[in-house]
């Protein structure tokens, strides 16, 4: 039994190789940018407009504003990031309803990717807005005695980030593969369903950890607007 | 192990590649949508609100102006009444004076005309009194008018009162003029000679007389010397006729009244 779907191989060349996790996120990235742009095609300025470009501006406005809502005052500078977060994290668990289908994020490197990503993206933007002097002497807030500390905690919880993850998401493909041999029929659905629900929960939590780690290192000295 | 690093590698790019395409074809697209209609409906919104307050301020002035042509109109209307009125006090005013003019004038012409009727009526009575009393007395008596007229005044001339004679006498001779007969119509040299006669025997002997005729004398025949004048003449038979007629003419015909009686009726001569 596998576990991730690194195991799964489909080329292999020395180091370099194609397995399923590889393959299923380029598929996940290729109806993303194409559905994006086939609907972005033809958008309308008018008062009336198709519901497919309805349907991505909530997305869009939505992703907007719960980045607002958690303390970033200027969202749009951070919505490449933390929006394609969501999206990548929700598509991969939506697509589990295909048959055959493996989740990219039950892959303990997609996540530590994802999560390395925002290990190195929260450092950036922290220093892109208050400076590289200001933003290490955050870390020894509010003495130097807590730098390991911070440190350990910035190691850490990126790893949390990873394996929390990884856990949910191998854990609801796992759960379905074991049920699957056990009751074929009524309770895989319904765990199906309910992996449509962590999936999504997953990636609201992910993405939102990340938009407050981002906003704990741009705004260590410039408090949030009284909302 | 499950961490293949060739396999986070590969996914970290993945997902950058991720972030570009979506930030290409899906965010930046959206975004500049909304951002371009949310600009539209503002500018439609400003645009409404400009159009708002410019119909405001246009019904505002339509209002003022309104306002102001309404007491306008009072005024003009107030004024033109107050002319109205004082035009037509004057009209009233000229026209009463006209009107008053106008029945004066009437009046005027109505007593100028029964005058010149009364002149003309007593001429004529005068005429026919002589007339018939000529024929009367020619008929009657065989005498002539002249003849009668030469005697009565004769005959006064001798049956004078001493007071009276001696008043005239004395005017006879003290008048520088001569003593002047006057008559309605020619006396014959007889009653002439009859009438110095008289005067020379009676009053004083060489006092001059100067016979004069006179159509127009209402009395028949005057003797005058010095201011003194002796006569007899047919005023107060006159007098009587005139207060007879116009009796009956009031007793006919309406009273003279202040708005002017008809021609007709005023013709008559009046007492």
């Amino acid at each position: 039994m596998q576990l991730s779907p690194d195991e799964t191989l489909f080329w292999q060349y020395g180091f370099i190789k194609l397995n399923a996790t590889i393959a299923f996120t380029w598929g996940l990235m290729f109806v993303l940018a194409v559905g994006s742009k086939l609907i972005t095609r033809r958008l309308s300025t008018e008062l009336t407009r198709s519901r497919w470009q309805n349907l991505l501006e909530i997305l869009v406005t939505g992703i907007e504003r719960q980045i607002a809502e958690v303390g970033l005052p200027q969202p749009r500078q951070y919505l490449g990031f933390l929006g394609t977060l969501f999206l990548f994290v929700a598509a991969a668990a939506l697509a589990t309803v295909i048959p055959g289908y493996e989740p990219p994020t039950g892959s303990l490197s997609t996540t530590t990717a994802l999560a390395l990503c925002v290990l190195v993206a929260v450092p950036a933007f922290g220093i892109a807005d208050q400076g590289l002097g200001d933003y290490l002497k955050s870390y020894m807030e509010p003495t130097f005695m807590m730098l390991p500390f911070n440190l350990i905690s910035e190691v850490s919880r990126t790893l949390a980030l990873a394996v929390r993850l990884f856990g949910n998401m191998m854990s609801g493909a796992m759960i379905i593969a074991i049920l699957l041999t056990i009751t074929p029929f009524l309770f895989p659905i319904l765990m199906t369903a309910l992996g449509l629900l962590t999936g999504m929960v997953q990636a609201y939590i992910f993405s939102i950890l990340a938009a407050v780690y981002i906003a704990a290192a741009t705004r260590t000295r410039k408090p949030a607007p009284a909302t | 192990m499950l961490i293949d690093w060739f396999t986070v590698g590969a996914q970290a790019v993945n997902f950058l590649v991720l972030v570009w395409l979506l930030k290409r074809f899906l965010y930046q697209p959206i975004l500049h949508a909304i951002d371009e209609r949310e600009r539209r409906i503002a500018a439609e919104l400003a645009d409404a609100d400009a159009k708002r307050a410019a119909a405001q301020h246009e019904r505002e002035t339509f209002q003022h102006k309104n306002e102001a042509f309404d007491q306008q109109r009072a005024a003009l209307f107030a004024h033109a009444m107050d002319e109205a009125k004082a035009q037509r006090q004057r009209l009233l005013e000229e026209a009463r004076q006209a009107a008053d003019a106008l029945r004066t004038q009437r009046r005027d012409a109505l007593r100028q005309e029964a005058d010149q009727l009364n002149q003309a009526l007593r001429r004529r009575t005068v005429q026919e009194v002589f007339a018939i009393a000529r024929k009367t007395l020619a008929d009657l008596a065989g005498a002539s008018l002249e003849e009668r007229l030469v005697a009565v005044l004769i005959e006064r001339l001798r049956t004078m009162d001493d007071a009276a004679h001696a008043v005239f006498a004395q005017a006879l001779q003290t008048a520088t003029d001569p003593a002047c007969v006057r008559s309605a119509f020619d006396l014959p040299a007889a009653q002439r000679t009859a009438i110095q006669d008289v005067i020379h025997t009676a009053f004083a002997p060489a006092v001059p007389v100067r016979f004069e005729t006179a159509p127009d004398l209402v009395s028949g025949i005057v003797l005058t010397a010095n201011g003194q004048q002796i006569a007899w003449d047919i005023a107060d038979y006159l007098r009587s006729l005139e207060r007879g007629v116009g009796e009956l003419l009031k007793e006919k015909g309406p009273p003279d009244t202040a708005a002017g009686p008809a021609p007709s009726e005023t013709a008559a001569p009046h007492p």
